[in-house]
């Protein structure tokens, strides 16, 4: 079914194939750009969240302040490495590392450009590919969880066990709904590996709408927009981001599975929670939002997916997907924990398993009949998910309507709120009966450590005395 | 029908064996870790330690399907065993608390002994039997069951869904159903009753908790500070008891407290301000109805 588009897009065929020395440049090189992508990603998302929040954010260090996050993580290599005395000392020290390596190992399957050359040799933009791909991406994910319940287990102390058993909890569930959002990918590419699932996004299906012929949409966001809306709402819970970042609530668990962590094994579960995050970006560019390859308006141009230009085609995607996690990070407040549970098994994983079924009937529909799959996709799927999207919009209003009645009524001038009641501090006897205010006849009595400070009269208001830090002997003589 | 009978056909297939380097190379350095896992699972006295051996084997063992050109049941062993079941243990295990450990004491005698003996003669009974069973199966050669990639059979992935969703169906569909009843009764057995609708809502709990005298949350104990235990109840500013403080089912005690501590060096100095924050501030003194334990001059010189 995959229709290649070019000579350029690589199979399965072409990998595996790689001189050795090819091979250890594409792991240099993505071992690189995972750790650049992580300390742009740092300063990324404490620059756009500061302007969210009418702030400047990081501005002093380097231009723009761009090189924050790394000063941040210098800084974080020569801390004090810390270990609890009730630690158990071997998987304390395993944790932080079992947490980034499956990070790093995920994103080697993950397709970055078109088959290039690199000094001579045609080569894809591509690690590794296989037949199970994506398989590989949720597996080491999977593996990704142990560090994080093993590093809150072996601290030996109460807010990281806890941050670990709720992200045990999280991780597998959301990675339930996660695998489930893939699967209608899977039937629409007809493939699990992640170069051919990009190459089965390369064209966009000919439609002929009343006698217009166009070129319909070939993003599985577009095709599939369920999936697309499971998935990013499961990888959200996936990485720990807020609004589900329970594991490592600091208003409830201080900082969660790393309370008692410290320097540079700190340092790998940072590294590890933003790989993930750029790891689950490039996934969902490469499943729903067509790879490396380039966006309409600039596919016109011929020379778009070939050569180099794909790389930055990619990132851009990637970009955009940061920002939306930054974007959720600064609307959302953080959910409660038992609605968190409740979203992710009631509402996400019954939907993604309805939504298999109507795509897998489709497919069937479609192979009967004999219509192309992107047609009935077109004329039946994306009609069927917008009048989903509009219910469940009109169902959200109506659950709230008395909610949003009382607020218009409120703005409007309704009926106003009781006048607040102030208890006369004079005429009542403070201490029976009444809040406990302070007196309104308060005199606070000066600081001896200020009587040498002559200007200071007797019964006016003071500072705090905490400004006397650096008395000296003989002034405490003279008092 | 299924590739299977097509390979036995063309037994012709070559059934030399051949081991590339890599997959050497793999075997040397991940069977010990298997095995080294295995017995680290047996031989540890703590029970996460234990789990997590056997995770390092069961790694091993995925990534071995993989090498051996079976990657979809690699993968399926990872994601389901090691990602899944495994860290569902983990949770039972650090619920039930991080200081479990195996007791060293033998309760029954020659318990091990027998346990090593009778565990040998089991492996010698499975890899016999297995041995028996497999003596005389003609080899045809993975290509010729599963084809390879980008030839005419498609590879692993598609042989596995042509077996399972066309063969033994039966078998597969059977075994959903099995699973889905294990799950249905364990939810079944766990489950409290309660009436369905019943469950307020947080926002209903919330009306209906400002449509009493107390919006605010009750007062804690009065284990803060001067004593520890949740008989003291509350004070309430003035020194008394606040009796919605009370701990239910619990006679509340009044405890003997320390004394007020004042500002000890001011005292000294005779500054104003001597007896602390409550005389300066005129807090205690005629208007309180309750037993002033301790005051300024009872401080500890």
């Amino acid at each position: 079914m995959t229709v290649f588009a070019a000579a350029d897009q690589p199979t399965l065929v072409d990998f595996g194939n790689d001189v050795w020395w090819i091979v250890l440049i594409k792991i240099v090189g993505i071992f690189g750009v995972l750790v650049l992508m992580t300390l742009f990603a740092i300063v990324f998302e404490r620059k756009v969240v500061a302007r969210m929040q009418q702030r400047i954010g990081p501005n002093r260090v380097g231009p723009r302040g761009y090189l924050q996050s790394l000063a941040d993580g210098l800084k974080l290599a020569f801390k004090e490495d810390i270990m609890p005395a009730l630690a158990d000392k071997p998987v304390y020290f395993l944790a932080p590392v079992i947490a980034t390596i499956p990070a790093f190992l995920a994103f080697s399957v993950i397709p970055l450009g078109p088959t290039v050359s690199i000094f001579g040799e045609r080569t894809p933009l591509q690690l590794v590919d296989s037949p199970i791909g994506v398989l590989i991406v949720l597996a080491a994910s999977a593996m990704g969880v142990y560090g994080i319940v093993l590093g809150g287990w072996a601290s030996g102390s109460t807010y990281p066990l806890l941050g670990s058993l709720r992200s045990a909890a999280q991780m597998i569930s959301y990675e339930i709904a996660m695998g489930l959002s893939i699967v209608a990918v899977f039937l629409y590419a007809g493939s699990m590996s992640t170069s051919e699932i990009v190459a089965a996004q390369a064209d966009g299906t000919e439609l002929s709408f009343f006698g217009l012929e166009f070129t319909g949409p070939s993003w599985y966001a577009v095709l599939l927009p369920v999936s697309f809306v499971i998935y990013v709402i499961a990888v959200v819970g996936e990485t720990n981001r807020a609004p589900f970042d329970l594991p490592e609530a600091e208003s409830e668990l201080v900082g969660g599975f790393h309370t008692e962590y410290s320097s540079l094994k700190f340092a790998l579960f940072f590294l590890a929670e933003y790989i993930n995050i750029v790891t689950v970006s490039a996934l969902a560019a490469t499943l729903f939002l067509g790879g490396w390859r380039a966006p309409w308006p600039i596919s016109i141009w011929d020379g778009a997916n070939t050569g180099w230009w794909p790389l930055l085609w990619f990132f851009a995607k990637v970009v955009v997907a940061l920002f939306f996690f930054v974007w959720l990070r600064g609307t959302l407040p953080r959910l409660r924990y038992d609605q968190f549970m409740r979203f992710g098994w009631k509402v996400l994983v019954p939907v993604g398993l309805v939504w298999i079924l109507v795509v897998a009937t489709l497919r069937a529909v479609a192979r009967e009949s004999d219509l192309d799959a992107g047609q009935v996709a077109v004329f039946v799927g994306v009609p069927i998910a917008l009048v989903l999207l509009g219910g469940l919009l009109l169902a959200s209003r109506m659950r709230n309507r008395d909610t949003r009645v009382a607020a218009r009524e409120a703005a409007a001038g309704g009926p106003a709120p009781a006048e607040p009641q102030v208890l006369d501090p004079q005429g009542r006897d403070r201490a029976s009966g009444g809040f406990p205010v302070p007196p309104m006849d308060l005199v606070v009595p000066p600081s001896p450590r200020l009587r040498r400070r002559e200007s200071v009269g007797a019964g006016t208001v003071v500072g705090t005395g905490r400004r006397s830090s650096s008395t000296t002997p003989e002034e405490t003589d003279d008092v | 029908m299924s590739p299977l009978h097509m390979g036995v056909l063309a037994a012709a297939a070559d059934t030399e064996v051949v081991i590339g380097t890599g997959e050497t190379i793999v075997f040397w350095v991940l069977a010990p870790v298997a095995l080294a896992g295995a017995l680290g699972m047996v031989l540890s006295r703590n029970a996460v330690h234990s789990a997590l051996w056997l995770v390092a084997t069961m790694l091993s063992l995925g990534v071995f399907y993989v090498v051996q050109e079976a990657p979809f049941l690699g993968a399926a062993q990872i994601i389901v065993y090691t990602g899944a079941i495994m860290i569902l243990f983990l949770f039972v295990l650090m619920l039930v608390g991080r200081e479990t450990s195996d007791s060293v004491v033998e309760t029954l005698r020659g318990q091990r002994v027998a346990a090593i003996v009778l565990g040998i003669g089991f492996a010698g009974l499975v890899g016999a039997g297995i041995a028996r069973a497999t003596e005389d199966l003609p080899v045809v050669g993975l290509t010729a069951v599963q084809g390879t990639v980008g030839g005419p059979a498609a590879g692993n992935v598609e042989a596995i869904a042509a077996v399972l969703y066309g063969r033994f169906v039966l078998a597969f569909e059977v075994t959903g159903a099995l699973l889905i009843v294990a799950a249905v009764g364990a939810l079944l057995l766990t489950h409290a009753e309660r009436e369905p609708g019943t469950a307020r809502s947080q926002k209903e709990r919330s009306r209906a908790r400002f449509l009493t005298d107390r919006p605010q949350t009750l007062p804690g104990p009065g284990v803060y500070a001067r004593a520890n235990s949740i008989a003291a109840p509350g004070r309430l500013p003035d020194g008394s008891p606040a009796p919605s403080s009370f701990a239910t089912g619990v006679e509340p005690v009044q405890v003997d407290e320390l004394p007020r501590t004042g500002s000890v060096g001011a005292e000294r100095e005779g500054l104003p301000h001597a007896g602390g924050t409550d005389a300066a501030l005129g807090t205690i003194g005629g208007g309180t109805t309750g037993p002033v334990p301790g005051s300024g001059e009872d401080a500890p010189r």
